[in-house]
C-alpha cells in the first residue's frame, strides 16, 4: 500500500489528483447534495466541483481530466484547465488533496 | 477541546464552502452536521481550564455501550454527517473502539478528540482499523516540565509527543490542539514549531474561554492585553508562512474583544453535545445555567424530538428573548448576543448581552477585571478532579 503525498501540493497536469482517506466525498441522502467529510469540516462542492472529483481517482492525471472534461463540454481546454487547477489548488490549499503523481516508487506501509 | 467544532474559520463564496459558514445551518439543514459525544467526564489529566462542568457526571451513571450505539445509529438516521468522540478523555472507556466501529457502520465521519496519554499503539491501529478519520491531540505547552505542570499529570507531554507520532504513521490526519493562557503565552512560537516538527495538519490554538473550571482558575489564566497582540502577530505571521502545510485556526479570548464571539454559532442553531449520561445540550458548558431542563436520550423523546422542540433548546433560539441593548442592535443576527453562558456567569442572567460586548453596560468592569487579573500575583492552579477540585500547593505536598 502506498500513501500519496498530501502536503505542499503544487496542482500541475502532471499531478494525479485524488481524495486523501481523511477526505471523504459522500452524497448525503438528508440535505440531497454531495459533501466532502474533513476533519471537523463539512464543504459542500458545487456540481462541477462534484464532477471534477469524481475524475480524481490517482491514476488519471490532471492533463487526462482536463482534456475530458473539455471534450465534454466543448469548451475551450485553456479556460476549463485554468478553472480545474484553481478548484484543485485550493482544495490542496486546504489539506484535503493528495497527489499520487508525486510518489517515485511505492513504500511500505507503516507496520 | 473543541470550541472549533461548529465555527466558521472559511468564506462560503468559493466553489468548496464550509456549510458552517452561512449563518443559516439549521434553517437550511435542520440537524447539526456534526455532535459532539462526551464518552466521559473521567480523565488522568487535570486541566485546570477544563471544559467539563465543575459537578461532573460519575462513571456509574454514563450511557453503555448498547445506549451510545443507539445515539449513533440514531444521529446518523437523522442526518448527522460527523460525530466528535470526546470526555473528559475518550479512552478512559474501554468500549471506544467497538464505538467507532458502529460510527463507521452507520456511516458517520468520526473525530477522536484526547488527551492521548492512555493510548497504545496497538489501540491506536486498532481505532484506525476500526475506521476512525481523524486525531486531535490536546498539548499544554511546548516543553514538558512546564505541559505536566498544568496537566497535573508526570510525563503526559512525552507520551502526547509518542502518540502523535504513530498517529501520522498511521496516516491518519492529525490536529494539534493547545490552549493558551497568561503562562504558556511565551510558548507560542515553540508550540507552532511543535505541531510542525509533528506533521500535523492542523493546529488549533485555542485561548481559555473562562466556564467552569476556568473561571474558577481565571486569575491564574487570564492573559495580558500585551501577550494577545503579540500570539494575534505571532498566528498571522505564522499563518502566511504555513499556508499549505499546517492550517491554523485561532480562537481569540473575547474578554478582549470589541465583540462578543457568535457563540456556538447561537444557541441551538448549529450545534449539540450529548453529555456522558446522555443529555442533549445546546453546548458543553450549557449546565452551567441553572433553571435549565436538559433531556436526555434515556428519556421517552427522540434526539430529533429534543433537539426541536425542548424548552432548554428554545429558550436562547433566534433573537425573540432578547432584552436590549441586543434587541435593537444591527449585530443580533450576527453574534446572537455573544455566550450565553458567559453571560450567566458574570451577570446572573443567560439572557443578558454577553459582557464581552463593547455594549453590554458591564463591558468596561470586565476588562478591568481581566486587567487586573492578568497583572496580578495568582499563578497557582486549582486542578479538576470528582472532588471539586485540589488546590495546586495541596498536590505538591502530597508528593
Amino acid at each position: 500500500m502506498s500513501t500519496p503525498r498530501s502536503r505542499n501540493i503544487r496542482v500541475t497536469e502532471q499531478t494525479r489528483p485524488v481524495l486523501p482517506r481523511h477526505a471523504r466525498l459522500k452524497f448525503d441522502d438528508t440535505r440531497q447534495r454531495w459533501v466532502i467529510l474533513a476533519p471537523e469540516r463539512v464543504l459542500a462542492p458545487d456540481d462541477i466541483a462534484v464532477e471534477i472529483l469524481h475524475l480524481c481517482d490517482g491514476e488519471r492525471s490532471l492533463a487526462a481530466i482536463i482534456d475530458q472534461l473539455a471534450v465534454k463540454y466543448a469548451a475551450p481546454r485553456d479556460e476549463i484547465g485554468a478553472d480545474v487547477t484553481a478548484m484543485l489548488q485550493d482544495l490542496a490549499d486546504k489539506g484535503f488533496l493528495a497527489d499520487k503523481g508525486f510518489l517515485a516508487e511505492p513504500r511500505e506501509a507503516p507496520p | 477541546m473543541s470550541e472549533a467544532a461548529g465555527t466558521p474559520t472559511d468564506t462560503p463564496i468559493d466553489s468548496l464552502a464550509v456549510l458552517e459558514a452561512r449563518g443559516t445551518t439549521a434553517e437550511a439543514f435542520g440537524i447539526p452536521l456534526a455532535v459532539l459525544a462526551e464518552l466521559t467526564h473521567r480523565c488522568p489529566l487535570q486541566c485546570p481550564y477544563c471544559s467539563n462542568p465543575l459537578e461532573l457526571e460519575r462513571a456509574r451513571d454514563e450511557l453503555t455501550t448498547d445506549e451510545w450505539k443507539r445515539v449513533l445509529g440514531e444521529l446518523a438516521g437523522i442526518g448527522v454527517l460527523q460525530i466528535h468522540f470526546s470526555g473528559g478523555e475518550p479512552a478512559v472507556r474501554k468500549d471506544l473502539t467497538e464505538l467507532v466501529r458502529h460510527a463507521t457502520d452507520v456511516g458517520l465521519y468520526s473525530n477522536l478528540i484526547t488527551s492521548a496519554v492512555l493510548l497504545t499503539r496497538g489501540r491506536l491501529r486498532a481505532l484506525a482499523d476500526a475506521g476512525l478519520c481523524h486525531v486531535q491531540i490536546s498539548f499544554q505547552g511546548s516543553d514538558a516540565a512546564s505541559a505536566d505542570r498544568v496537566a497535573g499529570f508526570r510525563n503526559a507531554h512525552a507520551q502526547k509527543l509518542d502518540v502523535a507520532r504513530w498517529v501520522r504513521e498511521l496516516d491518519l490526519p492529525l490536529t494539534v490542539n493547545a490552549v493558551m493562557h497568561r503562562q504558556n503565552l511565551h510558548q507560542l512560537p515553540d508550540i507552532i514549531q511543535m505541531a510542525v516538527d509533528l506533521d500535523a495538519d492542523r493546529l488549533e490554538i485555542a485561548n481559555v474561554q473562562y466556564y467552569g473550571w476556568a473561571l474558577k482558575n481565571r486569575a491564574a489564566l487570564m492573559p495580558t492585553l500585551a501577550q494577545i497582540e503579540d500570539a494575534t502577530r505571532i498566528v498571522e505571521e505564522a499563518q502566511a508562512r504555513l499556508k499549505g502545510t499546517l492550517a491554523i485556526d485561532y480562537v481569540v479570548p473575547d474578554y478582549y474583544a470589541l465583540r462578543p464571539k457568535k457563540c456556538m454559532g447561537g444557541w441551538g442553531r448549529q450545534f449539540f453535545n450529548i453529555s456522558p449520561t446522555g443529555k442533549i445540550l445546546p453546548c458543553h458548558a450549557a449546565e452551567t445555567i441553572t433553571g435549565l431542563h436538559f433531556e436526555s436520550m434515556r428519556g421517552n423523546r427522540s434526539i430529533a424530538s429534543i433537539w426541536r422542540t425542548s424548552d432548554a433548546f428554545n429558550r436562547y433560539r433566534g433573537t425573540g428573548w432578547m432584552p436590549e441593548p441586543c434587541a435593537s442592535c444591527d449585530y443580533r443576527e450576527i453574534d446572537f448576543g455573544g455566550c450565553r453562558c458567559q453571560a450567566f456567569a458574570l451577570t446572573g442572567n443567560a439572557a443578558n448581552t454577553d459582557p464581552a460586548c463593547t455594549l453590554s453596560p458591564l463591558h468596561e468592569r470586565i476588562f478591568r477585571t481581566a486587567e487586573a487579573e492578568a497583572s496580578g500575583e495568582v499563578s497557582r492552579f486549582v486542578y479538576r478532579n470528582f472532588k471539586g477540585g485540589t488546590p495546586e500547593a495541596d498536590t505538591h505536598d502530597d508528593a
